[in-house]
C-alpha cells in the first residue's frame, strides 16, 4: 500500500487463483509459448514452474527445433530424448499446430484469446508474415501482454538480422572479456545467453501483467537476448571504460578488475578458484601458506599490483600449495579457515554436492522416452507453496486432444481430419 | 538521451510497480540489483544503509578520480559508478541497525512496505529480530525475500561466496576453456550469478506479489544465489546421466552448428562471431562468400561432414574473415540472412546506433559526478518501459521523506536520533 491506495482492492482481471494455494503464485494465469530452441521455451518452463499454466504450440511433425538437438541418450538423436528439450520444456503442455494454416491460425486465435501472455522467440520475418507481431495482436486482444524474444530484439537497427546464441554473447560484450588475450573469445557456454534471456522475459512479463491490472491494457514485452547481458552484466566495464578508457580485455583464468588472490588455478585432482578480496581473508590465507621467503619481498604486499601488473608471477608464489593438495582437502582447509576458495565443480560434482543435496536442490522426474533422470530444480523457495510436482516436458501433440478437444470444444471428428491433413 | 520524469509523454499509463514500496537492504550487486530491476520499471525502493554499514559498494577509492572528489575522502561513498548503475532510481534512509531505535524504526518502514529484500549472510535478519515470522507481525501480508549466497540451511552456508566461488559450484566455470586438453579458463570478467540471481529474486517477487493481489497472502521467499546459477544449466546434467561423462570445455564448438566460432579480423584483437546452422544457411553462407573453391568440397558437404572436418574449416573461414572488418563481415553476411556479429567490447556497445536506440546505455545527472552514463534497460515495455528518473541516492539522502512524511517522525525527533547516531 502507497498512499492511500489499497493495491489489494483491486482484482486482477482474468485469471484466479489456484484455491488450494499449492500450485504456486502464478496459478490461474495462462500463457501461449510459441517458442523454439531455448530462450522463448525456458521462459514458458520458468512461468510454469511459478504455476502459470503454459501451453507450448509446435509444428507438426517436426517440432520445436530443440528436439533435434542433444544431448541424446548415447548419443543417438530422437526428437522425445533431446536433453535440451526435455529441460527447457518441463511443467507445460504441449500441442501440435500447423499456425500457418488458415485452420491452424484459428486455434491460435482462438487460444490467444483466452491467454494472459503470449510468448515467442521466433524470427521476426515469420511474425509479420503471420500477422502475429504485436502490432497486429494488439486490436483484437487489447488485454494480451506479448512477450518477444529475440537475439538482438524487436526494434532498432539489427532488429531483422539473424542471430543465435553465440552471436547474442557476442553482441553482450561478455565473450569479448572470455579467454585468454592472444587468441580467440569464448561465448559463454550452455546457451547460457539465452536461458537468461528466458528469465528477464517472465519477470517483464509479470511486471506487464501487473501494469494491466492497473490499466487493463496489455502490451509489448520486448527481450533481446544480447541487452540483457548487455545492460545488468557492465556495471564494471561501463565506468572502467568512461573513466580509464579501457574498451575490454581478456585475462583468461584471472579476474583482472579486483584484488589478488582472485583466479582459477590447477590442483591435484582438478581446478580451484580462490576470490579473496578482503584483506583478512587474504591473511588468512597466508597464514593456511605458513612462513614463505616471498611474504617478506615488498613486491608482494601490493595486491592491485598483483593482479593487475604481474598476476602470472604472484600466482606462481601460490600455486605450488595448491598443487600439492586435492579439492576436498583444499575445500576443508579454507572451510576451517573462512577463506573463499571452493573446487572448480565438474557436473557430476555438483549432482553429488552437499549442499544442493541437503537442500533436495534436484527434482527426479519420470519421462517415458528417457526414464527417470535428475533435473536442477526450482530456485524459488516460497513459504506459501510447495515445491510442487515437477511435470515432464510433453511428447509431441501430447496434449492435442485435452486442449483442443476438451478445452476449446473442438470435435473429435474434425480433430481427426486436421491430424490427416497436418494442421496438428 | 536524458532521462528524467518531465520528459516522459503525459499520457503514458502508470508504471506497473509504482503501487509497491521495496525495502533493500541489499549489498554489493545481488540483493541490489533485485530491487534496481523494481525500482527501474516504478516501484519506490527504500535503501536502508548506515555509515555504520554501508554498501560494500560505496567502500574504496573512486574510479571517477580525485579531481571530481576535489580530494576530499568523506566524498568517497558518493562518487562511485558502480553502486550509481545498480542504485539508481532508489531513494535512501541512513539507520543505524545496530541501535534499539535503529531497528524500530526499521520496523515501522517495513509495516508500510510491500517487499523487502536482503542478501545477508544466513542468520543475520534473525539476529536482528526481523525474521519471516516477526515482520509478518508487523504487516502480515509482506514478501520477504532473501538471498543467500549458498542456501539459509545446508553444510556449507556459511562459505564467504562471491561470484567466481558460487560459478565454480554450479558447474558452469567447468567448461568455461578452449578445450580439454588445455588449462581450464574458468573466469567470465563479470558477476554472471549475481545478475542471474537478481532477476530470479525480482521474478520471484513480482510473481508473489500478483498472488498476494488476488488472495490478501504474504509470504517469504528463499533464492539461493547458487540454485539460481545451477537452474540454468539443465542441459549439462542431463547430458551426463544420459551419456555417463560431464561436459568439459570445447571452446566454441557447437554440434548445432558449423562454422560456429569467433573469427580473427583484419583490424587487430577485432572477432567475428558466425553461426551457420543448416544446409539452406550453408548454401547462403557460400553465396555471400562468392563461392570459393573450398567452399563445395565435400568436406563441408553437410553439417555432419563440416563438423567432422571443423578445424580445417575454421581455418579456411578465419583466412577469409581475416582479410575483412568485422563489420564489412556483418554487413554482407546479415545481407544473405547468416547469422554474424562483432564481437563487441564495452566501447562498441556504447557507441552502437542498435544499442543506443534500445536505452542500453542512458545518462543522469549526479549531484557530485554531473552527467554520468550508466547502464539502461535490459528490456523494453512498449507503453510502461520506465527508465531512469532519478541519481543513485546519497547517504541519507531521503531521511526527511521516509522518516518525516513516511513514518511521521516530528523534526525535533529527527534531530535527536542524528545526534545518538540512530539516523547515520
Amino acid at each position: 500500500m502507497i498512499g492511500d491506495i489499497d493495491v489489494t482492492s483491486a482484482p486482477p482481471q482474468g485469471s484466479q487463483p489456484d484455491p488450494t494455494g499449492n500450485a504456486g503464485p502464478l496459478a490461474g494465469v495462462r500463457v501461449v509459448e510459441w517458442g523454439w530452441l531455448v530462450s522463448g521455451p525456458f521462459c514458458g518452463k520458468v512461468l510454469g514452474e511459478l504455476g502459470a499454466d503454459v501451453i507450448k504450440v509446435e509444428p507438426p511433425v517436426k517440432g520445436d527445433e530443440g528436439r533435434a538437438q542433444g544431448p541424446f541418450p548415447d548419443g543417438i538423436p530422437h526428437p522425445e530424448r533431446s536433453g535440451l528439450f526435455l529441460f527447457a520444456n518441463l511443467n507445460k503442455r504441449g500441442i501440435t499446430l500447423d499456425v500457418e494454416s488458415v485452420e491452424g491460425s484459428q486455434v491460435l486465435a482462438q487460444l490467444l484469446a483466452n491467454a494472459d501472455i503470449f510468448v515467442e522467440n521466433q524470427p521476426l520475418s515469420l511474425i509479420n508474415t503471420l500477422g502475429l507481431s504485436y502490432e497486429s495482436l494488439k486490436g483484437s486482444y487489447p488485454g494480451l501482454v506479448v512477450t518477444s524474444i529475440s537475439p538482438y530484439g524487436r526494434s532498432g537497427p539489427y532488429k531483422g538480422y539473424s542471430g543465435a546464441d553465440l552471436t547474442a554473447n557476442a553482441m553482450s560484450g561478455l565473450s569479448f572479456g572470455t579467454g585468454h588475450a592472444h587468441r580467440e573469445p569464448l561465448t559463454t557456454p550452455l546457451h547460457q545467453a539465452s536461458y537468461l534471456a528466458g528469465v528477464g522475459a517472465a519477470f517483464a512479463s509479470i511486471v506487464a501483467l501487473l501494469g494491466r491490472d492497473l490499466t487493463g491494457r496489455g502490451q509489448l514485452v520486448d527481450v533481446a537476448e544480447a541487452q540483457v547481458i548487455g545492460t545488468l552484466l557492465t556495471g564494471y566495464h561501463l565506468p572502467t571504460y568512461i573513466y580509464r578508457g579501457v574498451a575490454g580485455f581478456r585475462s583468461g583464468n584471472r579476474m583482472r578488475l579486483g584484488l589478488f588472490p582472485n583466479c582459477v588455478l590447477p590442483c591435484k585432482d582438478g581446478y580451484i578458484c580462490i576470490d579473496a578480496p578482503q584483506m583478512e581473508q587474504y591473511r588468512r590465507f597466508l597464514d593456511l601458506l605458513g612462513e614463505q621467503d616471498w611474504m617478506e619481498d615488498p613486491r608482494y604486499r601490493d595486491r592491485r599490483a598483483m593482479s593487475d601488473q604481474y598476476p602470472e608471477e604472484a600466482e606462481a608464489l601460490i600455486a605450488p600449495w595448491f598443487m600439492e593438495r586435492t579439492k576436498q582437502e583444499i575445500l576443508e582447509a579454507c572451510l576451517a579457515n573462512r577463506i573463499p576458495c571452493v573446487p572448480v565443480q565438474t557436473f557430476d560434482e555438483v549432482m553429488a554436492d552437499p549442499q544442493l543435496n541437503s537442500r533436495d536442490f534436484f527434482s527426479e522426474v519420470e519421462h517415458p522416452e528417457v526414464g527417470r533422470l535428475r533435473y536442477p530444480g526450482q530456485p524459488f523457495r516460497f513459504s506459501g507453496s510447495g515445491p510442487g510436482a515437477v511435470r515432464p516436458a510433453p511428447r509431441l501433440g501430447q496434449h492435442n486432444h485435452e486442449v483442443l478437444g476438451g478445452e476449446l470444444g473442438i470435435s473429435p471428428a474434425t480433430l481427426e481430419s486436421w491430424s490427416q491433413n497436418g494442421t496438428i | 538521451m536524458t532521462a528524467s520524469s518531465s520528459t516522459l509523454p503525459e499520457n503514458r499509463p502508470p508504471l506497473p510497480l509504482s503501487r509497491y514500496r521495496v525495502v533493500d537492504f541489499g549489498t554489493a550487486w545481488a540483493g541490489p540489483m533485485a530491487a534496481q530491476l523494481l525500482a527501474d520499471l516504478g516501484a519506490e525502493v527504500i535503501k536502508v544503509e548506515s555509515r555504520e554499514r554501508m554498501d560494500g559498494l560505496r567502500l574504496g577509492r573512486p574510479i571517477v578520480g580525485d579531481d571530481i572528489a576535489g580530494g576530499d575522502r568523506g566524498l568517497w561513498p558518493e562518487l562511485q559508478p558502480v553502486f550509481h548503475g545498480i542504485n539508481r532510481n532508489k531513494l535512501s534512509v541512513t539507520l543505524n541497525l545496530k541501535t534499539d531505535n535503529g531497528l524500530l524504526l526499521v520496523r515501522e518502514l517495513l509495516a508500510r512496505s510491500d517487499v523487502a529484500i536482503n542478501n545477508y549472510s544466513p542468520g543475520v535478519l534473525d539476529r536482528l529480530g526481523l525474521s519471516y515470522q516477526e515482520v509478518r507481525q508487523l504487516r502480515p501480508d509482506i514478501i520477504l525475500v532473501s538471498m543467500p549466497a549458498l542456501g539459509e540451511t545446508g553444510p556449507l552456508r556459511d562459505v564467504l561466496a562471491y561470484a567466481p566461488i558460487i560459478q565454480a559450484l554450479s558447474g558452469l566455470m567447468s567448461v568455461v576453456g578452449y578445450s580439454e586438453d588445455e588449462p581450464l579458463v574458468g573466469e567470465l570478467q563479470a558477476p554472471w550469478s549475481d545478475v542471474v540471481a537478481a532477476i530470479h529474486a525480482a521474478l520471484a517477487s513480482v510473481a508473489a506479489l500478483r498472488h498476494r493481489n488476488l488472495t490478501g497472502q504474504g509470504q517469504l521467499i528463499e533464492v539461493a544465489q547458487l540454485e539460481a546459477t545451477t537452474s540454468m544449466l539443465g542441459e549439462a546434467f542431463l547430458e551426463y546421466q544420459m551419456t555417463g561423462s560431464a561436459p568439459l570445455p570445447q571452446g566454441n564448438f557447437d554440434l548445432a552448428f558449423a562454422p560456429h566460432n569467433n573469427y580473427p579480423c583484419s583490424e587487430p584483437d577485432r572477432w567475428i562471431a558466425i553461426a551457420v546452422g543448416n544446409d539452406e544457411e550453408w548454401s547462403a553462407f557460400c553465396q555471400a562468400l562468392d563461392s570459393p573453391a573450398w567452399a563445395t568440397d565435400d568436406r563441408f558437404g553437410t553439417l555432419t561432414a563440416r563438423l567432422t572436418n571443423i578445424a580445417e574449416l575454421d581455418a579456411q573461414v578465419s583466412a577469409w574473415t581475416r582479410r575483412h572488418t568485422a563489420q564489412d563481415i556483418t554487413d554482407l553476411l546479415q545481407g544473405y540472412g547468416v547469422a554474424a556479429m562483432p564481437v563487441m567490447n564495452i566501447e562498441d556497445q556504447f557507441i552502437d546506433p542498435h544499442l543506443q536506440e534500445r536505452q542500453a546505455y542512458m545518462e543522469v545527472e549526479h549531484p557530485h559526478v554531473g552527467i554520468e552514463w550508466l547502464y539502461g534497460m535490459p528490456w523494453l515495455l512498449s507503453s510502461t518501459p520506465g527508465g531512469i528518473t532519478r541519481p543513485a541516492p546519497l547517504l541519507g539522502q531521503h531521511n526527511d521523506y521516509i522518516l518525516g512524511e513516511l513514518l511521521g517522525l516530528p523534526a525535533g525527533e529527527l534531530e535527536r536520533l542524528q545526534g545518538e547516531q540512530v539516523i547515520y
